[in-house]
């Protein structure tokens, strides 16, 4: 069964991609949506099996084959199975699938469909063997696999220069954080031998608290590790420092950001801290910082997402933002709360994403909130199903109870083992996230209001006005088919995947709080995620006092009241505050001028250096004194003789060849007499 | 076969056909077609006796096998051939990628094509013979022999700067091989063989040992080539034919590394242990350096040819880490890279043929046309960058797992590696494939032909297939690596104690 989970992705991949013109469009969208819908439902009866009434308190391992044998390194392919596993292969399959389904609408009228659903398989495929990995080595196949994916999919329109660009940004630092995962797979197998995760975690005690000398210094064995390995986490969830490349991987088309750029590839390093769990829960320094960076980022992506008038970035920063929640739920020590953020996220983070290629497909590959407004009467079913997004994500509940939508279950969790954890860092990742919490309803309501609410601003224009070079979209709009530019609601095959996300949105907190994070913890985690003894967060957050439960609900009212005053009561009043605060404005509308910082520090330099290497090191230094400058000594030396010469060159080094041979040939003879 | 084995046999088949071309007159085309297609059976009946040596090859056993000995000037110095695990795969390697310069060399090669396969069959038998030879005067024939037929096809066959690039490859592999010759000799005068199965069991002295293996050390950098003698390798490139840049790339380059394994390592165990720190230097700044310089070419050749001398990179630290993963991962890195580089510069070939220039900027948008060229591009550049499912990854992995052991430093400088090949490989194939095609002459240009898909699709399927399934490779060569390693871990320890 595990076996098809993973491999009918792949399957569906190589018959789309190699024979896609053949089989055609419609054929190659079935061959890869069906063998998904199979998947998702084989994964959903594995989650009940594994997680919900498994008595297996060991992973269950499937042996495929060896991948390489050097020496005391070993690794294998294998597919390890426990209730961490099948909460994502849920998360994965579903998604996918849904997304799948729903690009057969939203991308019915671009030319190369047998390549985007290939990519979105090959996509679905890597991201199976990264949750299913038994080791650090596979687990790295399926981390720089869903990487690829992404870039391709990114760059999916490769006529694009902004798209090619952000494809290979994406790549590029993703590839930054995989330099630190990479490097701590092989402290991994300095310390312990081993790279399979068993080995690992039953070595991890022993090395606890022992330092190791590496780098030139003598560091805590298990924090460098486990900072190491978080430096792959952070590239791929997008974290503070590494996030850059996440809003602009909004160049791909919109099914592919909800699936892999906010519901599971951007996700992975929290599957993957959790996995690693074990290292993790013994390197408290590690978890401190993890909970520092995830407390930032919650933040900075919040402030960011304040401004933004592109309606799929300001959810790129949401997703950011949210990442950073559970990251600081993992760092508490609380992974399941990290896990189960991540659960509810991908349900309500996918269903804004979908809402929003709603919208977009409704006006035409318009992507500028500025350009929208009033929509909700044109696109009602939209409407709802946006709503009921943004009602998950700003958590939407009951305070005191576990009764609301599904963010509000999820987040609030967090928020309170924020408030209740005693790890150093904690007090400041709890103020990020309560704050982020209010930003999170502002920026949530301002885009609802903005796109659907008011009066409808010009869109025509926006088409020649776009900023973000989004007109070039155009070559993929209906433009050609002779449709009017009036908005019209999408058709049911995208519509559908809306409801089934929307439903998760309302009741995935609700129902599975007890099995995720509380009482049914044990029963249903049976040892897949590791706290050691001292770690008793799940039990603490509970006792958080009634003013720190109500916070977030005051905070998301907060925002949710401030964006109605100056999205529909004042409309006047966003314009004025940012002309009020010009500086603080560009600082925000910027993204804290990350990308130009970058751009100073690493990018021109790279260049810069390479050139001085190539034209300096190669060609002046090293050319000019090697053989250019020997040949014009020679040269100056030899003027006179050179008429003697043929000029070949390779008739000397024929000459000068034979003659060395004849020589070595005559002196060792001679030698042996 | 005829008193030789089977290793003569490899040799001695490429010049079988040469002579069968020898005897082929007339410049016409169709004497022209018979000189291809002669040269491409002898070297897929050369390629196929290989698969047979294979097959008789054990590779559990460590030391030489199919060893066969003639006597030629004396006692002392013998025709001996045989192969262990870290030579086999460089013979197979050699005899694998021969074909495919023939088949790259069918349309691309028009003038004296007698000439130019007289020169490839020769150049075969050189380079299996240097992976064959047990004796080191043989080895040095065979090693220096190469050059001159590498030598003719640039200076002949090259493009428009081909007599500078030939005489800056011949000047720099000049110094090393003088040097390399002066060693030998020491040698000879030291152990009265030229042996190498005997030459690995003797023990030199220590201060001999460091002028040794310095005198191979120049030979070797060279051929690498390692940073700062590197510069020849992009000109040779540049100005070589296709097939010429697979076959510098794919093997030539593998002698350097082959040349450590077979002789500075187990004979100089001591010196090299001694130099290695500086071998690890040199390696991390041909990883940064090259990779850096590569982001910065306008030449689709040179750009690879930077990346080559960046891989090779790998391979040099991971053999001085001198640890099972390093050692064998090195092979493999070898292997993979005459494979990949191999089939990038044969990529460069298809689109060189039909619009005759190598500058980056004449090309754009190139998927709209080329398709499948786009798609064994894409894939080849992946192997290039290292991702994991490639065999680019299973070798730089392993080199660097097995070098973090020794010294972490070393392994973390050479990681960022992995950072600036995806740059510039990425931003390569951004600038030839990705776009709009905008450039009025490339509207017509045609996907792969027939010829150069039966080219291309092996490479891709090994590349992917050595990528999941490496283990062929490294077993290959794990006997043997660790024999290595337990031979040169015993005589450090025999040094250690005779010094105290």
């Amino acid at each position: 069964m595990y076996h098809l989970i993973v491999f009918l992705p792949l399957l569906g991949f190589l018959i789309a991609g190699l024979f896609g013109r053949q089989i055609g469009d419609r054929n190659a969208e079935l061959v890869t949506t069906i063998p998904l819908g199979l998947c998702a439902f084989l994964s959903w009866i594995a989650f009940f099996m594994v997680g919900v009434f498994g008595h297996d308190d060991h992973a269950q391992v499937i042996d495929i084959a060896n991948w390489m044998t050097s020496g005391k390194l070993a690794v294998a392919w294998a597919l390890r199975v426990d209730t961490l596993t099948v909460v994502m292969l849920v998360v994965v399959t579903t998604v996918s699938f849904l997304v799948h389904v729903y690009s057969i609408g939203y991308m019915a009228e671009d030319p190369a469909r047998p390549r985007f659903f290939a990519y979105l398989s090959l996509f679905t495929f890597a991201m199976l063997m990264l949750v299913t990995a038994d080791n650090l080595v596979q687990m790295f196949f399926g981390w720089e696999g869903v990487g690829l994916a992404s870039y391709l999919l990114i760059g999916f329109w490769y006529d694009r220069p902004s798209a090619n660009a952000a494809a290979i940004k994406a790549f590029i630092v993703n590839r930054v954080g995989d330099f630190g995962f990479a490097l701590g797979i092989f402290l991994v197998f300095t310390l312990t031998g081993s790279v399979t995760f068993d080995a690992v975690f039953g070595a991890a005690p022993a090395i606890a608290g022992k330092t190791i000398h590496v780098f030139g210094a003598d560091f805590d064995a298990l924090t460098i590790t486990c900072l190491l390995l978080f430096m792959g986490a952070m590239g791929k969830s997008a974290q503070f420092l590494l996030h850059t490349w996440l809003p602009d991987a909004m160049e791909g088309p919109t099914p592919v950001s909800a699936l892999i750029h906010a519901a599971t590839m951007v996700t992975a390093g929290v599957f993957m801290v959790a996995r690693l769990s074990p290292l993790f829960d013994l390197a408290p320094v590690a978890l401190s910082v993890v909970t520092i960076v995830g407390g930032t980022t919650a933040f900075f992506a919040a402030t960011v997402g304040l401004v933004q008038n592109d309606i799929k970035r300001v959810i790129a920063y949401s997703t950011c933002s949210q990442l950073g929640y559970m990251f600081v739920g993992l760092g508490v020590g609380g992974y399941s709360l990290g896990i189960f953020h991540l659960f509810t996220h991908a349900f309500f983070k996918a269903l804004l994403f979908l809402g929003a290629g709603s919208v977009i497909h409704a006006m035409h590959h318009e992507q500028d909130m500025r350009n929208m407004g009033g929509l909700r009467k044109d696109i009602p079913f939209t409407y709802w199903m946006m709503l009921i997004g943004t009602l998950a994500l700003t958590g939407v509940g009951i305070p005191f109870t576990s009764i609301g939508f599904a963010g509000f279950v999820s987040k609030d969790a967090i928020i309170e083992a924020a408030y209740a954890s005693q790890r150093p860092g904690a007090v400041y990742a709890f103020l990020c996230v309560v704050i982020a919490a209010g930003f999170t309803s502002f920026y949530s309501w301002r885009l609802i209001f903005m796109t659907f609410f008011g009066e409808r601003r010009s869109m025509s224009d926006a088409h020649g006005a776009d900023d973000h070079g989004h007109a070039a979209a155009d070559d993929h709009a209906h433009d050609d088919h002779g449709h009017d530019h009036t908005p019209h609601e999408s058709p049911q095959v995208m519509l559908v995947p809306l409801a089934v996300l929307a439903l998760g949105a309302v009741i995935a907190g609700l129902a599975f709080r007890h099995v995720f994070i509380g009482g049914g913890f044990e029963g249903f985690w049976k040892g897949a995620l590791f706290l050691g003894p001292d770690n008793k967060i799940l039990e603490e957050m509970e006792t958080a006092p009634w003013l720190v439960s109500l916070l977030p609900t005051l905070m998301m009212l907060g925002g949710f009241g401030l964006a109605y005053f100056m999205y529909i009561v004042q409309p006047a009043a966003p314009r004025a505050l940012a002309a009020a605060n010009p500086i603080l404005y560009r600082f925000l509308l910027n993204k804290w001028y990350f990308d130009e910082f970058y751009d100073f520090l690493f990018v021109r330099p790279a260049f810069w250096i390479g050139n001085l290497f190539w034209k300096g090191g190669d060609g002046f230094i090293i050319d000019g004194l090697g053989p250019d400058g020997v040949s014009a000594r020679v040269l100056d030396g030899a003027r006179n003789v050179v008429k003697l010469q043929s000029g070949y060159i390779y008739h000397y080094a024929f000459a000068m060849l034979i003659g060395g041979a004849a020589f070595v040939t005559w002196f060792l003879i001679g030698g042996i007499r | 076969m005829f008193g030789f084995g089977i290793l003569s046999g490899l040799l001695i088949l490429p010049i079988v056909g040469v002579v069968c071309l020898l005897l082929l007159r007339g410049d016409d085309e169709a004497t022209n077609n018979n000189a291809r297609w002669i040269a491409l059976w002898t070297t897929i009946v050369t390629f196929l006796l290989s698969l047979w040596a294979w097959a008789d090859f054990n590779t559990s056993v460590a030391g030489f096998q199919l060893v066969e000995q003639r006597a030629w000037f004396s006692q002392a110095i013998t025709y001996k051939l045989g192969v262990d695990g870290l030579s086999m795969p460089f013979v197979l390697l050699t005899t694998f990628l021969m074909p495919f310069c023939i088949g790259a060399s069918w349309l691309s090669i028009t003038t004296r094509v007698k000439e130019y396969m007289i020169a490839f069959l020769v150049l075969e038998t050189l380079m299996i013979g240097v992976f064959e030879a047990l004796d080191l005067l043989l080895f040095y024939l065979f090693f220096e022999g190469g050059l001159i037929p590498m030598f003719l096809i640039i200076g002949i066959w090259g493009g428009k700067r081909r007599v500078y690039a030939a005489f800056k490859f011949f000047l720099y592999t000049l110094l090393g091989s003088l040097l390399m010759l002066l060693a030998i000799m020491a040698m000879y005068w030291y152990a009265k063989t030229t042996d190498i199965t005997v030459l690995l069991h003797t023990d030199f002295p220590l201060g001999m040992q460091k002028y040794l293996w310095l005198a191979f050390f120049a030979s070797f950098a060279v051929k690498m080539p390692m940073w700062p003698v590197h510069t020849w390798l992009p000109d040779a490139h540049v100005e070589a034919p296709t097939a010429g840049s697979v076959i510098l790339a794919g093997i030539l380059l593998k002698m350097g590394g082959y040349g450590f394994i077979r002789f500075s390592l187990p004979m100089f165990p001591d010196a090299s242990q001694y130099f290695a720190p500086l071998v690890f230097a040199l390696s991390i700044v041909a990883i940064i350096y090259t990779s850096l310089v590569a982001l910065v070419q306008t030449d689709m050749k040179k750009l690879i040819a930077y990346s080559s001398v960046a891989h090779m990179g790998f391979v040099t630290m991971g053999l001085f880490a001198m640890t099972a993963q390093g050692v064998e991962g090195a092979v493999f890195q070898m292997v993979s890279h005459g494979l990949v580089s191999g089939a990038l510069f044969l990529c460069v070939g298809v689109v060189y043929d039909r619009m005759h220039t190598r500058e980056i900027s004449a090309y754009g948008g190139l998927v709209q046309r080329m398709p499948r060229y786009a798609v064994a591009l894409m894939i080849f550049t992946l192997a290039n960058v290292g991702l994991p499912g490639t065999s680019g990854f299973v070798g730089e992995f392993l080199t660097l797992i097995g070098t973090f052991q020794v010294n972490s430093w070393v392994a973390l400088l050479a990681t960022t590696g992995v950072i600036l090949s995806a740059a510039y490989a990425l931003y390569l194939y951004r600038r030839i494939i990705f776009g709009v095609i905008d450039k009025p002459n490339l509207t017509g240009i045609a996907d792969l032909s027939m010829r150069e898909i039966v080219i291309l699709a092996p490479l891709v399927v090994l590349t992917l297939y050595y990528g999941v399934h490496p283990q062929p490779i490294i077993d290959a060569s794990a006997a043997s690596a660790e024999a290595l390693i337990k031979g040169f871990d015993q005589a450090l320890a025999l040094t250690k104690t005779a010094g105290l």
